[in-house]
């Protein structure tokens, strides 16, 4: 043990905001961080051990106790659910005789759910030791199983099982041909830095992360700090479930995204870029770090780049299991080597960032357009789209339609032709922008995908008609409370309280009051949060709650009160206890005449 | 001449670099509070110090002051959620005033009688928290801890030890001790550290001197938590 752990120690220069990535490497070795690597670290890296414990209990995909040799986690997003992931899941654990959430007495397999892996488009999806596994069916895990059962490392397992295809159905601006290596770099010197930044601005490009920030605004305010060591960091944390456009960019266009960021950095002044590429996207790992490789051998990074005396790299960091690192400060804290907890703003990260620096954090899709507005001029792009919504956005599209995949549009484009390009029939409804979006419902098809209308991070789910609302909303409710950082009150208390009066209303305990009750927790968690992630925790409740009002009341029972649980069932105790099972040791809930 | 923001209608002063909250409690203001301690740096986590700050939610410890700010600070809108955040608070952890030592002293149950709380509202989570008995001075009690971060912040700032931490994810969340074993007991806490005194509740108690007041004549007995905390916070209070 001590030998791997001081190696991984040594690899990443004992430096703390390098733990994650010590601990990653602990934990694919050993299955676990143990007490004994935990103080190891601590000592190396002169840090207190305590910071090492909440980093592991913070993250999914870290654990203080074991897990399996091979560790399974299935996606949970609703799209694998509406692919079948919860039969599929059944039969895994029958199949290897594991218990969902446990670890398998031998040691050999731990299967588990996880938030949505992104591969919406080619689910029921999961993971195994933290590789994408796609296309999962009955078939698949019977293979699966006895491969485990054989113990035959992964990287022997059919490529096929890991195949992750990019689904591109519909390209524009961007998708349609992507600018050759170093063209965006050499426009930028031929302009010059205020003229670059001019072109960025009059592009009218806003952050396609889904906040809609002005981009060369935000370059421009780094710029100008007075602090001149600076950091570029681009967002591959993408967990919203639905979204999986990022997981496509970096696969297929990984140059163009890097060159958007090194342009940036020549604008901004940064000599260091990160990458942070969320857990689930670890298979794009060696290869987007062949790809930084080679941009360092054409000299488009690295030392001296393009022979303009500008010096630049990128390093990249993978993230470890939390939605919330997709929240710039908490991205910060966790390159820092933190536990994600969004900061306290202002300040800014333009104006404290990374290590309290000035840093840029933009979307993968936002370094992508930069670079491309770079080499053909920012009125080439603005010159599509809407007043306030210049360009066009990627998104990703799943759910109940004949081709789930990527599609790029000017923005503006209603929501009615995008489901007519996927082949979407029967819609009873969509949710825009993932669960911290909107659900719409298919009388709203004619409205926008544009800043002014439906704001989106590119999230699209379709639903048809054979779809249960109630069941999409608590699956989303249930996702924003595993979520929460539980940095603040109203959004550590309160989704766990959604997830409660949720479930008491759709299991049937619910009665006159609970949806007010619930309407009324909702403005609470919405308007009292922290961060983006509290704020939007209560829109899959409110916005089909708005809609279809008649669905929750439905599920009321037609008394003034009835209790969050089951009377006569939490009496099965008792009965045991006084060995009674006659009439009197019954109790029933009396509804009102 | 000085800059000023209005709260409430009223016009106060505020210095370069003071955050809402000091500026208020500089003009003998109160803003309900439980995490936020002038002599630590500001947390902003428990949000009951909520304002609005031209129609926007801020919280008022960790937001600086600007010329001009237009601050809410007394309506019914925000004295109900601070109700409702409050009340989260008492039915995630497990809180039981008249057993417990600290009534009558507890800033969280001070603060809930100052916001006419009269029930939990909420559906309790009965979690399970354990105690931690084993040091011969001090005794935690993980069931009343709210996670203000106050002895965090007091053990790294004051006592420049790093006696606790917070762990976990979520309604996960947990105070967790730095030592070896996970007990207090084999931490670097002294009797003496600020960390030691400076819990709002009952989590943190000193051994062997409970129960030294009795009940009904202790702090929040006797005198409302909006004068107890300008008395202690606002230097000029009361002149």
């Amino acid at each position: 043990m001590q030998t791997f752990t001081q190696s991984t120690i040594d690899k990443h220069k004992a430096s703390p905001v390098q733990l994650l990535q010590i601990l990653r490497d602990i934990q694919a070795e050993y299955q676990h961080i143990s007490a004994e690597a935990i103080e190891m670290v601590a000592t190396a890296l002169n840090i207190a051990r305590t910071q090492i414990i909440s980093v592991i209990e913070f993250y999914s995909f870290l654990h203080a106790s074991p897990t399996g040799k091979y560790d399974l986690l299935i996606s949970d997003s609703i799209t694998d659910h509406m692919l079948g992931k919860q039969n599929l899941m059944t039969y895994f654990a029958s199949q290897l005789n594991v218990s969902i959430g446990e670890l398998r007495a031998d040691g050999l397999v731990s299967l588990n759910n996880t938030s949505c892996s992104g591969m919406c488009d080619q689910g029921p999806a999961g993971l195994v030791n933290g590789y994408a596994l796609t296309h999962l069916d009955r078939q698949r895990i019977d293979a699966i199983a006895q491969l485990i059962e054989q113990q035959i490392p992964i990287k022997q397992w059919p490529a096929e099982f890991f195949t992750v295809n990019d689904n591109i159905y519909q390209t524009d601006l961007l998708l349609q041909e992507p600018i050759e290596s170093g063209a965006a770099l050499k426009a930028r010197y031929q302009r010059g830095l205020t003229e670059t930044l001019t072109e960025i601005d009059i592009s009218g490009l806003r952050g396609r992360g889904g906040a809609g920030f002005k981009t060369a605004m935000k370059w421009r305010f780094c710029s100008e700090e007075a602090e001149t060591e600076r950091y570029v960091v681009c967002n591959a944390d993408e967990g919203e479930p639905g979204t999986f456009k990022d997981r496509v960019l970096l696969n297929s266009y990984a140059h163009q995204v890097f060159e958007g960021m090194t342009v940036c950095a020549s604008i901004i002044g940064a000599t260091q870029g990160f990458l942070y590429l969320r857990g689930e996207y670890l298979h794009l790992y060696d290869k987007l770090e062949n790809i930084l490789q080679e941009r360092r051998s054409s000299g488009l990074l690295g030392n001296n780049i393009l022979h303009q005396d500008f010096n630049f790299d990128i390093e990249i960091r993978l993230g470890c299991g939390a939605y919330i690192c997709g929240e710039e400060s908490a991205l910060i804290e966790s390159l820092e080597g933190k536990r994600g907890i969004p900061r306290n703003r202002p300040p800014y990260p333009v104006a404290q960032g990374y290590l309290h620096k000035p840093t840029v954090v933009n979307n993968v899709e936002t370094f992508l357009a930069a670079a491309k507005i770079t080499v053909q001029g920012g009125q080439w792009f603005a010159d599509v789209g809407t007043e306030q919504s210049q360009g066009t956005k990627i998104l990703s599209v799943s759910g109940d339609c004949a081709r789930p995949g990527i599609y790029e549009y000017p923005f503006g484009v209603t929501v009615e032709q995008v489901l007519d390009d996927c082949g979407a029939l029967d819609v009873l409804g969509i949710q825009v922008g993932g669960p911290s979006g909107t659900f719409i419902d298919k009388q709203e098809i004619q409205r926008k995908l544009a800043f002014e209308d439906l704001a989106t991070g590119g999230s699209f789910i379709i639903f048809n008609q054979s779809r249960n609302i109630l069941d999409i909303v608590k699956n989303f409710t249930h996702f924003f409370a595993h979520e929460s950082c539980g940095f603040c009150t109203p959004c550590r208390v309160g989704t766990s309280l959604l997830k409660k009066q949720l479930d008491k209303i759709t299991d049937g305990y619910g009665s006159a009051g609970d949806v007010v009750a619930l309407e009324e927790l909702c403005q609470l968690v919405k308007n009292n949060s922290h961060c983006g992630l509290g704020q939007t925790a209560a829109n899959p409740i409110l916005s089909t709650l708005e809609r279809y009002p008649e669905f929750y009341q439905q599920q009321l029972k037609d008394i003034s009160y009835e209790p969050g649980f089951d009377l006569d069932a939490s009496l099965a105790t008792a009965r045991r206890l006084a060995n009674r099972d006659d009439a009197g040791a019954h109790l029933t809930q009396v509804g009102e005449d | 001449m000085s800059k000023t923001i209005t709260i409430d209608g009223l016009e106060i002063p505020f210095q370069e670099g003071q955050t809402i909250m000091d500026a208020a409690i500089d003009a003998d203001i109160y803003i309900p509070h439980l995490c936020h301690n002038p002599d630590y740096e500001p947390h902003g986590s428990c949000k009951l110090c909520t304002v609005k700050v031209n129609g926007r939610n801020c919280s008022a410890c960790t937001f600086p002051a600007t010329e001009g700010q237009d601050i809410i600070n007394n309506s019914d809108d925000l004295a109900h959620n601070r109700k409702r955040i409050t009340q989260m608070l008492f039915v995630e952890g497990n809180h039981f005033c008249p057993s417990c030592e600290k009534t009558g002293n507890c800033q969280l149950q001070g603060v809930a009688y100052y916001l006419d709380m009269h029930d939990n509202h909420f559906p309790h989570f009965f979690t399970n928290r354990k105690m931690d008995a084993s040091h011969p001075d001090i005794l935690i009690d993980h069931n009343r801890c709210i996670f203000c971060n106050l002895c965090v912040r007091a053990s790294q700032e004051k006592d420049h030890k790093n006696v606790f931490a917070i762990s976990g994810r979520g309604i996960n969340k947990r105070l967790i001790i730095n030592s070896r074993s996970g007990q207090l007991k084999d931490s670097d806490i002294d009797l003496h550290d600020c960390a030691a005194h400076i819990c709002p509740t009952g989590a943190i108690l000193i051994k062997r001197t409970g129960y030294q007041v009795p009940i009904g004549q202790r702090i929040y007995d006797q005198q409302k938590i909006d004068e107890v905390a300008l008395a202690k916070e606002n230097k000029h209070h009361g002149r």
